[in-house]
């Protein structure tokens, strides 16, 4: 009887366990308003100066009380975009989507197609995964194939006093004050961040970057 | 007793399947590979900073998020340039050029499509007093810069008041090594 009572109480847990991940896969997409909002785009020399560090971020002004339960979104690509022959047009991508706690990289690789309309490019040579870092602990990085990941909440790097800005705009005030005040100042934002060899990105000269986020439909 | 535990792991086994195969609906690669199908479309496109806050209307800026860079000059050029000079009056002025010697069409036709070109031979920064938009650094005053190019005039004298926010520098320092951006607070 009581090892009826267990097996019972097993069959139960495999049950709820079960539940909870399908709870998983159809909640964790439906975050609606801001969840693919790109607030900001970097591109500079890394520390190691053969290569090229990339930022995107995403989901701005989160207060330090609201960061711990930001997520990025489940149904969101971040892509960046390099053009190497000079006619804004993608020749290579690098992608990045959130899976279970895990941001996975794709890239940089030739896309099937330019444009807006884009599939996750997984069987590409150069790909990569890294935890998410969680709020509040030490900066998790994954290194592969001479490429460095980085995904989780960080500071929000820009600063402007946004806020004197638009009341210019507004027309009710007629110049900045010095100091100014950074609208952006105590706010995070989630990062995604990737350091790659320049020779994988073009190598030398000029190239345009960009950064896009897409929906899966 | 023996039957019975059969029976009561044969349950708990059928029970788990039939879950697994309800939860399993939308991921074709089972709960152990993260589900990579389908196709995804633009909502949000970024190059340079402020671009689309600045110089994009209001009613258009989802269009121009969804609208690709190759394709963004075309259709936004002349409304980056009746924007700017509306923001900016000198603009207007025949010949009026900003202190990289680009006037209004000039200007907007080069922001209108929006790319950041970065340099891989070298110093990559938005402007540093030298070099010209070879790349975005997290340090770089991005705001002062598009400020100045916008109302600065030819030699960044012109408009004081609405050339520069006075805010230089980021609340938290960056780190020297990747990830470069600093802890949240």
């Amino acid at each position: 009887m009581k090892k009826s009572k267990i097996l019972i109480g097993v069959a139960i847990v495999a049950i709820a366990g079960f539940i909870g991940i399908a709870a998983d896969h159809i909640d964790a997409p439906a975050v609606q308003g801001g969840s693919s909002d790109i607030t900001d785009f970097y591109a500079f020399q890394g520390s190691n100066t053969s290569n090229l560090v990339l930022v995107a971020n995403v989901q701005g002004l989160l207060s330090p009380s609201a960061t711990g339960s930001a997520s990025f979104d489940e149904n969101t690509l971040v892509e960046f975009n390099i053009d190497t022959n000079g006619d804004a047009v993608e020749d290579l991508v690098i992608q990045a989507t959130a899976r279970d706690g895990k941001m996975y990289f794709f890239g940089p690789t030739a896309p099937t197609q330019p444009g807006t309309s884009s599939t996750i490019l997984t069987t590409a040579s150069a790909q990569g995964s890294v935890d998410i870092t969680p709020y509040g602990t030490d900066a998790i990085i994954a290194t592969s194939g001479g490429m460095s990941f980085f995904s989780g909440p960080r500071d929000d790097p820009f600063f402007f006093d946004f806020a004197q800005y638009s009341a210019i705009i507004g027309g009710t005030a007629t110049s900045f004050n010095d100091p100014g005040a950074d609208t952006f100042a105590g706010t995070n934002v989630l990062s995604i961040v990737v350091e790659v060899p320049k020779s994988m990105v073009g190598g030398s000269g000029t190239i345009n970057t960009w950064v896009e986020s897409k929906r899966k439909q | 007793m023996k039957f019975n535990t059969i029976k009561l792991m044969a349950i708990a086994v059928l029970v788990s399947i039939t879950a697994y195969n309800c939860s399993n609906d939308d991921d074709n690669n089972g709960p152990d590979g993260p589900d990579f199908s389908g196709t995804y479309a633009q909502e949000d496109q970024m190059g340079r900073p402020a671009v689309n806050t600045v110089f994009v209307s209001a009613g258009t800026k989802d269009m121009f998020n969804t609208t690709a860079p190759s394709a963004q000059g075309a259709a936004f050029q002349s409304m980056f340039q009746a924007n700017l000079q509306a923001l900016s009056p000198a603009y207007a002025n025949p010949g009026d050029q900003n202190a990289l010697g680009l006037d209004a069409a000039t200007f907007t036709t080069v922001l209108a499509t929006d790319v950041l070109g970065v340099s891989l031979d070298g110093t990559t920064t938005f402007f540093d007093g030298t070099n010209v938009l070879t790349g975005r650094a997290l340090a770089d005053d991005v705001i002062t810069v598009e400020l100045l190019l916008i109302f600065g005039g030819e030699d960044f004298s012109e408009n004081p008041g609405l050339s520069d926010d006075h805010v230089d520098a980021n609340d938290k320092a960056f780190l020297s090594t990747f990830p470069y951006l600093a802890t949240p607070w």
